[in-house]
């Protein structure tokens, strides 16, 4: 999770910090999970013969989180992709400086 | 116990391995391949933690549609990493040492790992959800039933997120240029390559048939409409991928597909608005048969389901024909 954070943070890479921006998600949903889970516990699908069972909520939130957490990476990807078509790199720093060299000829 | 834990930890390990690994590459294809792998790992974590319809989504999404993303946008940007300037590593690290420690605090108070007393296990909500759900709905795998009709607002907030998402990534992607039909064609076409022709012929009924079957069996076993629709994207994906664009588009036309999308959302929707008019709350399932509420709840949480998983397959499926139609002149 640390080192998902770590990435989003130090990398100018827009596609990288997407990654890292994964990674941290998924340690995110690790973490939730493992609340759920009770020792000798089974798989909350009730039948009979089994007692115990892990907890369903962790697992719904976790479960369409990853969905919404596709859809919202296919967003930055495009995002990136359209960064990429107006100043052809995909780092930070080369977009920020290619906008200020833009603005200074404007004006 | 200790074998079970000892599992646990050695592939906890291999997942704090391959994130390092992941931030130190500056080769950004294999960093994305390492992400898959990540995520397939974490998968079988998954179903070690007993969340079954949790690995089923997360294998499908991140060992497939998310990798796929990716490579098609490396494949249209660039895939080298510049250095990571020197100045920004101090900050960072700082920054990230700092949330770590502060987590690493906070756990202290965290119960012990699948220990049966946690507030977790023992708040009441967890006894209504496992016990109460038998008979006031009826489905033996409880993760549909509080997916889809005691949390179903929330379920239908997120359908609603991946649409916004879906719609978002189209209106920002149209604008782009798109190179000429010829080198489109080119440039996406693995025809030539027979194995890859044949398997992916014979697995593509399989793979289809296995995303109903996760689709309409998901009250019963492990699945439902956010897998069942990650499964069909995927197969479109593999289709659009061995065969080309333009079959893809032959095989689910463009036309069709823009129109699911809102389709599945509108679905959910108006389910509860009929049950608003049958004269109970917004998506109330057992006012759909009067006689047997279980009943309607069966029905409700069916169509529901279909509406995920419609509007599900279907933007994923959109996203990546939108990526993959693109073509960035370098």
């Amino acid at each position: 999770m640390i080192i998902g954070l770590y990435t989003v943070l130090s990398h100018g890479n827009l596609v990288k910090k997407l990654i890292g921006l994964n990674l941290f998600q998924a340690s995110v949903f690790l973490l939730y999970i493992s609340f759920g889970k009770v020792v000798g516990g089974t798989a909350p699908i009730i039948e009979k013969g089994f007692e115990v069972y892990s907890n369903p909520l962790p697992h719904v939130l976790i479960l369409t989180a990853i969905v919404v957490g596709v859809a919202t990476t296919a967003l930055g990807l495009a995002l990136a992709v359209r960064i990429f078509n107006a100043y052809g790199t995909l780092e930070e720093d080369e977009a920020i400086a290619a906008e200020e060299s833009d603005g200074a000829a404007a004006s | 116990m200790a074998t079970f834990e000892l599992i646990n930890i050695a592939l906890l390990g291999i997942l704090v391995a391959t994130a390092i690994v992941i931030t130190r590459m500056r080769a950004l294809y294999g960093a994305v391949m390492l992400a898959a792998l990540f995520s397939l790992v974490s998968a079988s974590m998954f179903v070690l933690l007993d969340a079954v319809d949790v690995a089923f989504t997360e294998a499908a999404v991140g060992a497939g549609i998310s990798t796929v993303l990716f490579l098609t946008t490396l494949a249209i940007t660039r895939s080298r990493e510049a250095q990571t300037p020197r100045r920004r590593v101090l900050p960072a690290s700082l920054g990230a040492l700092f949330t770590g420690g502060m987590l690493l605090y906070a756990s202290q108070d965290l119960p012990g790992f699948g220990t049966a007393d946690s507030p977790v296990q023992e708040h009441p909500i967890t006894h209504t959800y496992l016990e109460e759900s038998q008979h006031e709905i009826g489905v033996p795998n409880t993760v549909t039933s509080v997916l889809a009709s005691y949390r179903g607002f929330d379920t239908l907030g997120e359908l609603a997120v991946i649409f916004t998402a879906g719609v978002a990534v189209l209106l920002i992607l149209t604008y782009l240029p798109r190179q000429s039909e010829e080198a489109e064609r080119a440039a996406l076409l693995l025809t030539d390559y027979p194995v890859l022709r044949v398997v992916s012929t014979i697995l593509m009924p399989f793979i289809l048939v296995f995303a109903f079957y996760v689709q309409f069996h998901g009250d019963y076993g492990p699945g439902g409409g956010f897998q069942a629709g990650v499964i069909v994207a995927a197969g479109f994906v593999l289709y659009g991928l061995v065969f080309g664009l333009d079959s893809g588009r032959r095989v689910m036309p463009r036309r069709v597909l823009l129109a699911l999308v809102p389709l599945g959302l509108l679905l959910y929707a108006g389910v509860g608005v009929v049950n608003m008019l049958l004269g109970g709350s917004f998506l109330e399932y057992g006012t759909l048969n009067l006689h047997h509420p279980e009943e309607g709840q069966h029905i409700g949480i069916l169509l529901i389901e279909l509406g995920v998983g419609v509007t599900v397959a279907a933007v994923l499926t959109v996203v990546f024909f939108a990526f993959a139609g693109r073509r960035v002149p370098r």
